[in-house]
């Protein structure tokens, strides 16, 4: 088991025959996903990595029954190609592009939700549930199958936890990149109940970082419905406030958004909150073995 | 992005939201000759740099006369201004805008920003103009009333009369102010702002609206179709570090403590920092080398690093995925003989063909190149060798 993505699961890609869409879906093609084809706009009828390439999305999932893309378009044309994803009526939409307007992304959402698709991303590492499923940008073999379910905000960081998890001697049922724009698609909140739903996952590593309050909100939803151990690491206690670290989103405004505030919150519905990222596999040891 | 006062002024009067006339001017020779433009009895001489407080910083004031405007913008031209938001060393004010006075009758404070858990825009209003919202969502929430604005529906009189009713406007002012706000949010969404305050929005003795100040942030995703925008930006107000660092890919900022960073994505970059802090250093400054990690990046990434007189030594932390780490070990040898570091370097490197890389680093025989095996190793080298140990 696992959540959201699985061996069984037909992935398209918008942006197919670009240059990251080609380099990024043969990886995730060689890590086992079913990439069953791929759209760009007039190169429809054409192969690209032996699969079919469609001009409208709407085509490939009729021939392919596809039911998650994944989506390596340039930021100007993002939330086209997202709104598009959720017309053809796909289920899951894996944003990896960076640099997508937020105001964009804004209308994006909005459609995608009125229209029940899920969104991860953008600017994300995307998702990939170990050993089976791959639909992103992250190097699947730090990805060991086990037990641990992880939700990130930062691509790196998700990469260094895995691993940290990993060479303590356990393994991840599936790990999400979340993104760290100000505007982005499923959250804590939302996949936090899929890992607590999933039988294989025993416990949930948790990345956060300063800017909006994604992280209390999911403090909140612990609290009240999460059973199963929670480890979070929450980046920039050391940042300064008004500088925006990196990502869009990494901003504390005024004194809102801080990593205290969040360690707090996290602290008091339970969570494990480590201090330093290095410490994050070994509280998942110490998390594990107690269970 | 941010922009100056006078050029959100600017945007505020092509979409007809009313502001104060007024001249953006760099010699108070200029400034007289501005005031005697706009005429009247009093100005009012504004120091323009991209931060708040200016007032009480003492980069505002009022004329009485055109020789007041002189002497004002004298004092007020080179000064370098501290507020609360420049941080200790200030802001260095290289020209002012020459505004006519206003008849205020009463301050308001109103606001545009993007509000993340609704995913949509807001709009705030408060009776407490002239002070920080800050303060006032502190002390006073009740007096700041808020309104989310649906992208899909846009700004509709409702929402204008939410506001207005809510700041105690008397019915003959209402549809004045909901003329206002409807323009203020045509200009936040054409022009992909991230933020507008108006404070204080001011109303006159006969019943006008007024933005008496302007201040805006745009998102930088969306500048690339925002040409009018883009040309407002003032290289002057960043620091040229910052710019110089964007200008080859990186993502750098100033701190002020004494072990330089370079890293590669911007979680891992905070998390390094915060790793060290734990550790008992001080990180001097956050920087993603991104993606690539090449020789050249590397390179680059050493001297604006290195800009900083402070840096004791340098952590190189790369969570090697997709680039693999053995040549992201080379990068970092070829990179020391571009640029030349004399402060140690530690070197963590860790993912695809780790082991491959310490052994090339190690085999390099390069004297200030030490290896680290994982994260909290890397740190707690680099925070020892900062304290000369």
């Amino acid at each position: 088991m696992s959540i959201l993505v699985n061996k069984d699961t037909k992935v398209i890609v918008q942006g197919f025959t670009g240059k990251e869409g080609t380099f990024h879906a043969e990886q995730c093609m060689a890590y086992g996903t079913k990439i069953v084809g791929g759209v760009t706009p007039g190169k429809g009828g054409q192969e690209h990595l032996g699969q079919p390439v469609f001009n409208t999305v709407s085509e490939a999932v009729a021939a392919t029954g596809a039911t998650v893309s994944m989506i390596f378009v340039p930021p100007a044309f993002v939330s086209d190609a997202v709104m598009e994803a959720a017309d053809a009526g796909i289920t899951l939409a894996v944003i990896i592009t960076e640099g997508a307007p937020v105001k964009d992304m804004m209308f994006a959402k909005a459609y995608a939700v009125k229209k029940d698709m899920m969104t991860i991303g953008p600017n994300c590492p995307g998702i990939i549930t170990a050993d089976e499923c791959k639909i992103g940008i992250m190097p699947g073999f730090i990805f060991k199958k086990g037990h641990v379910g992880l939700i990130s905000k930062s691509g790196t960081l998700t990469y260094e936890s895995a691993n940290q998890v990993v060479k303590e001697g356990f393994g991840i049922t599936t790990a999400v990149g979340i993104g760290g724009d100000p505007i982005i698609g499923l959250s804590y909140k939302q996949l936090l109940p899929m890992f607590e739903a999933d039988p294989e996952t025993h416990a949930i590593v948790m990345i956060g970082e300063i800017g909006g309050d994604l992280e209390i909100q999911a403090a909140a939803y612990i609290k009240e419905h999460i059973t199963k151990p929670v480890v979070a690491f929450i980046a920039g206690q050391t940042a300064p406030a008004g500088k925006r670290m990196g990502h869009a989103g990494a901003i504390i405004s005024g004194s809102a958004g801080t990593a205290q505030e969040k360690m707090a919150a996290l602290e008091a519905a339970g969570v494990t909150v480590v201090v330093s990222p290095a410490d994050i596999g070994k509280a998942i040891a110490k998390v594990m073995a107690a269970l | 992005m941010n922009i100056h006062e006078y050029q959100a002024k600017e945007l505020f009067k092509k979409y007809n939201v009313p502001t104060v006339r007024g001249h953006i001017v760099f010699t108070p020779d200029e400034a007289v000759k501005a005031a005697q433009e706009l005429g009247g009895s009093i100005w009012v001489v504004k120091a323009q740099i991209h931060a708040g407080g200016r007032g009480l910083g003492g980069g505002v004031k009022l004329a009485r006369s055109t020789s007041e405007v002189r002497s004002l913008a004298a004092e007020i031209l080179g000064m370098t201004l501290v507020t609360h938001q420049t941080g200790p060393e200030g802001k260095l004010v290289q020209k002012v805008y020459i505004e006519e006075g206003a008849d205020i009758k009463k301050e308001y404070y109103l606001g545009l920003l993007l509000d993340r858990a609704l995913e949509m825009p807001i709009m705030m209003a408060s009776t407490e103009g002239g002070m920080a919202i800050e303060d006032v969502a502190h002390n006073t929430p009740e007096k700041i009333i808020k309104v989310a604005i649906d992208p899909l529906t846009g700004f509709q009189p409702f929402h204008g009369r939410k506001l207005a009713f809510g700041l105690g406007l008397p019915v003959e002012e209402i549809n004045t102010f909901i003329k206002f706000a409807s323009a203020l949010y045509k200009v936040y969404m054409d022009h992909d702002a991230e933020m507008i305050e108006i404070n204080p929005l001011v109303k006159t003795g006969d019943g006008k609206f007024l933005a008496l100040d302007a201040k805006m942030g745009f998102d930088n995703n969306a500048l690339y179709r925002q040409d009018q925008v883009r040309e407002m930006r003032d290289l002057s107000e960043e620091e040229p570090t910052e710019i110089e660092a964007d200008k080859y890919g990186l993502s750098y900022i100033k701190l002020d403590g004494n072990v330089g960073c370079m890293v590669n994505g911007a979680g891992l970059a905070m998390g390094t920092m915060d790793t060290i802090n734990y550790e008992g250093g001080k990180p001097a400054n956050f920087l993603d080398v991104g993606g690539s990690a090449s020789a050249e990046t590397v390179a680059k990434g050493f001297d604006i690093i290195l800009k900083d007189p402070n840096v004791k030594v340098i952590f190189v932390n790369i969570f090697g995925g997709i680039v693999r780490c053995d040549r992201v070990a080379n990068g970092i040898i070829e990179a020391t003989k571009i640029t030349n570091v004399n402060v140690p370097i530690i070197v963590r490197l860790d993912g695809t063909n780790a082991i491959e890389a310490a052994d090339i680093l190690n085999n390099a025989g390069i004297a200030n190149i030490v290896a680290a095996t994982d994260l909290a190793d890397g740190a707690r080298k680099a925070v020892a060798a900062a304290k000369g140990e």
